[in-house]
């Protein structure tokens, strides 16, 4: 039970100035608001939400891409700003999201691969070789195909690539950052494929970042919603599909285009209204767009109440009897360990 | 990604024309600097006053002893014209070498790491641009004695502004890529992301810079070699050629055409080859 999360995340802010022109105050825009979770060792933590709600800032913050402006970030028990390039390296790697800026053009597939090996200094070259051609096969890549040139590759390819990069050094956590959305539709399966086998060979966790439910469904034992910088609701994959208890998570689900023809575009009760996070609303920050807001949302931030599969913030979620509530907050702090 | 802008510019014959038409001026002058002395048999500082000014080939007179004619005192111009290429050329690929590093170095250092550093790299840029390149060169070798070490020092250590605002301008674009992320990740020094990750993905920019300041030194070195401080004589600098031969025009037209010719002809071939550079890195750069 004491076991150490993979990642845990406390109190964690991203704050960016945005200067708007010569003379005007710079904007403040809250992309990531003293966010806290943890993502046990083995399993896979699916964050959701729409563009703009911060989780990109939020994968950026966990593999140490940007500083946070509060908080901590702890990998493996350990704070991230305290280790060093080589030893983060060997325990957190990112997939991104578009294969075709995240592969150096001006060098060979399999330089690349054995990049993370090379910056480790101390692995002799014939190791290296090795080392990258048994992960080229792993992901399905030829030797002859480690000679290419990112550009002669497919996209597909590409993220195969990109993957083995990743997991050449045997890290314990992968943030995949929209890692299917870049590509076609008919290879988006296999990559899905290619990276849970992956996962239950090598004993990885994932941080999974999409906007896509379809795929945060297949792949996450967990998910985390995403609204303007807040995990609002995070939950069990399965009770939160089944029974979202936050509105914002009933609408998105509602939002998932069928391929029936003639329905068209589902309208979900959002109103045209973007979310501004330079322009956090007050209370419960998605009180603007709640088909079902009352009084008390503009004046208070809920609290997170617990739900069938874990918690979520919202102020209809409240239960009358002070047990429950004690339960809640107790459930909530354990989901967060 | 990028498919919809990666439309060729211009026609595709004509611009690789200009391409192979620049390649073929500059690799000619650069053949003769280099072959040099064995393309004549005669000596560039060999004077002959008996002979002074005698006409090239193809004039009344004119005979293949000298093919280019003779000078003021009498040297053979063929060997003048092919040494002063050496000179030009030598000037040239020095300045733009060293200028290059100077620029590419603190144009690298301020794209990438910004901040303070950004804010010195730019500072340094706005000194360097407020100086004004022959005034300063003027006055140093005013002081310091014309040399062809000294020109080519002046020139390096202040042709390099361009050098850095290419290079910290594609340096920040590149940065912001993910394949400079994954390589943070994976545990790279900061030296061997510019090295591996930034540089070799601004190299193309930086060769085009490259070209418009060798043409821009090598018409700089002829300025001040005109104005009498640039190479010392006896050297057959062609702005040198051009001012001893400014007395004579009226009569000899030919001493002052033909390193004029040569010159432009070079300085045509080298932005030729820039801008067939840049637009064949337009095309092939786009993904």
């Amino acid at each position: 039970m004491t076991a150490v999360p993979a990642i845990e995340v406390r109190n964690l802010r991203r704050v960016f100035r945005v200067r708007q022109g010569l003379f005007a105050e710079p904007r403040q825009v809250v992309a990531v608001d003293d966010v806290t979770f943890g993502v046990p060792t083995g399993s896979v933590l699916g964050v959701v939400g729409e563009s703009g709600c911060g989780k990109s800032t939020l994968a950026r913050l966990i593999l140490g891409l940007l500083p946070p402006s509060a908080g901590d970030v702890l990998v493996d028990g350990k704070r991230l700003a305290d280790l060093d390039r080589r030893a983060r390296a060997r325990l957190i790697q990112p997939v991104f999201q578009d294969p075709f800026a995240s592969l150096n053009p001006r060098r060979r597939v399999k330089d690349i691969v054995g990049m993370p090996l090379a910056a480790q200094g101390d692995v002799a070259a014939a190791e290296m070789a090795r080392r990258v051609a048994e992960m080229l096969a792993r992901v399905g890549l030829s030797p002859e195909q480690g000679e290419r040139y990112p550009a002669q590759l497919s996209g597909g390819q590409r993220q195969r690539v990109a993957i083995a990069r990743a997991l050449v050094l045997r890290p314990q956590i992968v943030v995949c950052d929209e890692p299917t959305s870049a590509l076609d539709v008919s290879v988006q399966a296999q990559i899905l494929n290619l990276l849970a086998a992956l996962r239950r060979e090598l004993g990885l966790t994932y941080l999974f970042i999409s906007h896509n439910l379809a795929v945060v469904e297949h792949v996450a034992s967990e998910v985390a919603v995403m609204y303007l910088g807040r995990i609002v609701e995070r939950s069990e994959s399965e009770a939160l599909f089944r029974a979202p208890g936050h509105p914002y998570t009933r609408t998105l689900l509602a939002s998932v285009l069928t391929p029936e023809p003639g329905l068209g575009v589902p309208d979900v009760g959002l109103g045209d209204v973007m979310p501004d996070p330079a322009n956090i609303p007050p209370g419960c920050r998605f009180h603007p767009r709640c088909p079902q807001s009352f009084e008390r949302c503009p004046r208070e931030a809920p609290p997170a109440w617990a739900t069938t599969g874990g918690f979520a913030e919202c102020h209809l979620l409240e239960k009358p009897a002070p047990a429950a509530v004690a339960g809640a907050a107790a459930s909530q702090r354990q989901l967060a360990r | 990604m990028s498919e919809a802008l990666s439309v060729p510019r211009g026609s595709g014959v004509g611009r690789r024309l200009a391409l192979m038409l620049g390649t073929l001026i500059v690799g000619v002058v650069a053949l003769a600097a280099v072959l040099g002395p064995s393309l004549t048999p005669n000596d560039p500082f060999a004077q002959d006053l008996g002979k002074r000014l005698v006409v090239p080939f193809w004039m009344a007179g004119g005979g293949w002893e000298h093919p280019l004619g003779t000078d003021q005192l009498g040297r053979d111009y063929l060997a003048r014209l092919v040494y002063g290429a050496r000179i030009s050329m030598v000037i040239g690929v020095l300045t733009v070498i060293a200028s290059g590093l100077i620029g590419t170095t603190l144009g690298v250092l301020g794209g990438f790491f910004g901040g303070r550093m950004d804010d010195v790299v730019l500072f340094a840029i706005t000194c360097r641009l407020s100086i004004p390149v022959v005034l300063v060169a003027l006055a140093v070798v005013g002081l310091m004695g014309n040399s062809f070490t000294l020109v080519i020092l002046v020139l390096g250590l202040l042709l390099w502004d361009r050098f850095a605002v290419v290079a910290r301008s594609t340096t920040m674009q590149v940065r912001n890529l993910d394949y400079v992320s994954a390589a943070w990740c994976a545990g790279c020094s900061r030296a061997s992301m510019l090295l591996r990750e930034v540089l070799p993905n601004i190299a193309t920019h930086l060769a085009v810079v490259a070209t418009l300041e060798m043409a821009l030194a090598i018409l700089l070195e002829a300025a001040l070699s005109f104005l009498g401080l640039g190479v010392p004589p006896p050297l057959p600098s062609w702005g040198l050629m051009i001012a001893e031969a400014k007395d004579y025009m009226f009569f000899s037209p030919w001493v002052i055409m033909i390193p004029g010719v040569a010159l432009f002809v070079l300085v045509f071939g080298i932005n030729l080859l820039g801008d067939g550079l840049r637009d064949m890195l337009g095309t092939q750069d786009a993904r």
